[in-house]
């Protein structure tokens, strides 16, 4: 298989799920706002911070306000991990690679796109926000369906998990940073954190699961432990870890990245999240994100080189 | 309504399918008299198939206009062009014929030149093209091959005479939608298979691939055929891919292609460099090697020439073979079969003026509104003037074009060209068409059975390319007994 293929194959599957991913942040956010006093010190700036696009979007623009960010995330054409730019980004990696992918991906990339220009204005106000959001969402997950139905299981396909599930654990690092810098009082069991984290487990489509698998009430470090740890969850950043080490083993020259991987996911295991405040949780999932990246870096040197 | 073939006429065309209203030629005797037994809602339905099966399966050629590419889907008519097998053995010969001299002559022009010493063709003329490069003198590629890949423009007049209208050397395209056509019209047609015998099209990709073996440098078991296209921005590109998938090639960019210290060519892949022995290449030569050529070109690999030069890596066709694509190169044909064949060429050219003669010049400039005048190099059916259809400015400007530029222009008389059938709307009229078959070169010499038959779909039109709105037909070169 190509190189080139190869690389635009593993972009178009990251940048599919980055869609669904920051369309999943905006949409649970809006509610997690609704439900907390007002006055609290978290608001919607905390999203460009989290999604690593603060200094961007700080240049851009001067009123920290919901419209602002929803419009940065979605719709700015300056941002580049926006909306509306990972769709953009998704289909120009699958317009060049089409010779592996099935006809049908490609038609559905393409009203993807369609859709989110047409209907991009009504995802700005609140009152359309979240129907188009869950829109964006299912098409992206009908993609996700789609591909792995239909597309032979062999190395273009290795690449498309290697992708989506690299990028989902980035996200769900991240998500995790948001309840840490959200956290009020780590020991209010009952308080307003309860709010954040049940919001960070509905962001990652987990709060059904936590529900059935820990019953208990929703705790900082079983939250934190849920996300990071879970051998199931298909979000948790250890199944991203272990899907992607199954995936690297298939390909060949595998070796030298399948290190980076291993090492993450030890990391992963280290965590004692009950042992951990706000600070040293924000450090632990910073690790972590260097842990990720080093292992996209390792992938692009072995196999797009 | 049925189609009334009585009331079909082509008028003072030669038409491919009927001779004289009423009465079909002998191998399409067998077609007509079936369109003839389907109903007008049986015919659209037939139609509407096939343009659902060309979506199907994506057959699409990608037109470029306000800054955006458009892929579209390709146009495609029902009624097969049917010409019987003993006229194509013919015509066969005299393409490999053709095709076998125009190699031999590039050959010689990059060697010793004894055409021109020999004063069969002018020096100037070599001196003035812009096809010859002189980065290939003294190359010595496989079985003194250069053009691998021909595509020959055949029309027939209205004598029934088939000419050949020229010779596209450099990358010609429209093989995969020979192979399409045919693919649909089986599908569409089927019951007309079991009554006739028709010649099958599509072991093109297998002869392909043969003869890009024929030419590997390489004695590994297994020589890496890969297909360079310039990219998804390319019209053909669908044609790149097909041809790639069906022969197991790689289909590869510029980028993915590097010439190592060896000098040889190798692909990335996920595997590491993976050696590559012949290309296929489907972009043109300026923009091949930018250490060689065009030095701003993207599309290409440096070094590539350097490869081929040492003999590490095969290219087909050969950098420096559009010499011979050349309007008045073409009009030496007859001449250059003669000179390395000793034989006289079996198909004829189109009677051809050349505009740098100044006698030949005054012919095209006093008879303009009764020829066709092309520039030397262009193809795609730009740049040229159709006599018979064209305004007093329109020639006007071509006066001017000759006159400032005569060694870049040829006259040749507008043929009548032939007919067929073809289902417009409701109706079924006349429409002029021609036919480009595929000639491959390497070890041994292949003619496509038929080829790509394209056709005006626009009344009375002549210009048949799909980039200015010409459709295609299935080519059914037909053997039945005593026809």
């Amino acid at each position: 298989m190509l190189s080139r293929v190869a690389r635009r194959i593993y972009w178009m599957a990251r940048y599919i799920e980055r869609t669904e991913n920051t369309a999943r942040l905006v949409n649970t956010y809006h509610f997690l706002l609704l439900d907390l006093p007002r006055g609290t010190r978290i608001g919607w700036e905390i999203l460009p911070v989290i999604t690593g696009s603060y200094a961007v979007f700080s240049e851009q623009y001067q009123r920290h306000d919901e419209r602002n960010t929803v419009k940065f995330l979605l719709a700015d054409s300056t941002n580049p991990g926006s909306l509306l730019n990972s769709i953009a980004a998704a289909r120009e990696n699958g317009r060049t690679s089409r010779e592996v992918l099935p006809g049908q991906a490609w038609e559905q990339i393409n009203e993807l796109q369609l859709y989110a220009n047409a209907r991009i204005n009504d995802a700005l106000p609140r009152r359309g926000r979240f129907e188009f959001l869950t829109e964006i969402i299912q098409r992206c997950q009908q993609l996700t369906g789609l591909l792995a139905g239909t597309m032979s299981h062999d190395h273009a396909y290795d690449f498309v998990r290697i992708g989506r599930n690299l990028e989902r654990a980035d996200m769900t690092t991240r998500v995790v940073d948001i309840g840490a810098m959200s956290m009020q009082n780590p020991d209010d069991v009952g308080g307003l954190d309860v709010h954040v984290w049940t919001s960070m487990l509905r962001t990652l489509n987990a709060y059904q699961m936590y529900r059935k698998d820990i019953q208990l009430g929703v705790q900082c470090a079983d939250v934190v432990s849920y996300l990071l740890q879970n051998d199931y969850l298909p979000r948790s950043v250890a199944h991203c870890l272990d899907q992607i080490e199954e995936c690297i083993g298939d390909l060949p020259r595998h070796q030298n990245t399948l290190k980076p991987v291993r090492e993450a996911r030890h990391r992963v295991s280290r965590i004692k999240p009950e042992k951990l405040d706000a600070v040293s949780l924000h450090m632990e999932v910073d690790r972590l994100q260097v842990g990720i990246s080093a292992i996209h870096n390792q992938i692009g040197k072995t196999w797009f080189a | 309504m049925t189609i009334d073939w009585k009331s079909y006429d082509p008028g003072e065309f030669y038409d491919e399918l009927i001779s004289t209203p009423g009465y079909a030629r002998a191998p399409a005797r067998n077609l007509t008299a079936w369109l003839r037994s389907q109903s007008d809602e049986d015919l659209q339905a037939r139609k509407l198939d096939a343009e659902l099966a060309i979506i199907d399966k994506g057959v699409t050629f990608t037109v470029y206009s306000d800054g955006e590419n458009i892929d579209r889907a390709w146009p495609f008519d029902i009624i097969p062009r049917v010409m019987p097998i003993r006229e194509w053995r013919n015509i066969e010969a005299g393409l490999k014929q053709r095709l076998q001299a125009l190699n031999l002559f590039i050959d010689d022009l990059y060697h010793e030149q004894k055409i021109i010493g020999d004063g069969v063709i002018p020096a100037s003329l070599i001196a003035e093209s812009k096809g010859f490069r002189k980065e290939c003198i003294g190359i010595k590629p496989a079985h003194q091959v250069w053009a691998h890949i021909c595509g020959s423009d055949l029309v027939r007049d209205s004598d029934g005479t088939v000419y050949v209208l020229e010779d596209n050397l450099r990358v010609p395209s429209g093989v995969s939608y020979m192979i399409e056509n045919r693919e649909v019209t089986k599908r569409i047609l089927p019951e007309l298979f079991e009554n006739n015998t028709i010649m099958p099209v599509d072991n093109y990709p297998d002869k392909l691939l043969e003869m890009l073996l024929s030419i590997s440098p390489s004695r590994r078991k297994h020589p890496e055929v890969a297909v360079l296209t310039p990219g998804i921005y390319n019209s053909a590109y669908f044609e790149h891919a097909f041809l790639a998938r069906s022969m197991g090639a790689e289909l590869v960019e510029g980028a993915d292609l590097m010439v190592d210290k060896d000098d040889y060519v190798y692909m990335k892949t996920i595997n590491g460099l993976a050696r590559v022995d012949v290309i296929y290449r489907r972009i043109d030569d300026l923009f091949l090697d930018p250490e060689v050529f065009l030095p701003e070109s993207a599309l290409g690999v440096p070094g590539l020439m350097r490869a081929w030069r040492k003999g590490n890596v095969a290219l087909a066709n050969a950098p420096g073979c559009g010499v011979a694509d050349d309007k008045v190169v073409y009009s030496y044909v007859p001449d250059i079969i003669r000179y390395y064949l000793d034989e006289d060429a079996l198909l004829p050219n189109v009677p051809t003026y050349r505009c740098n003669d100044a006698k030949e010049r005054e012919h095209v400039l006093a008879n303009l509104a009764s020829m066709v005048v092309k520039p030397a190099n262009e193809s795609g059916g730009y740049g040229m003037l159709v006599g018979p259809q064209s305004t007093a400015r329109e020639r006007e400007e071509f006066r001017r074009l000759i006159s400032s530029n005569p060694r870049n222009y040829i006259g040749q008389p507008a043929l009548r060209l032939s007919t067929a059938p073809t289902l417009c709307d409701h109706t079924v009229e006349p429409r002029h068409l021609d036919l480009r078959p595929f000639i491959l070169q390497g070890a041994e010499t292949y003619v496509t059975a038929g080829g790509l038959t394209r056709v005006a779909m626009k009344s009375g039109s002549l210009v048949v390319n799909s980039s200015q709105g010409g459709g295609s037909k299935d080519t059914w070169i037909v053997d039945n007994e005593g026809g």
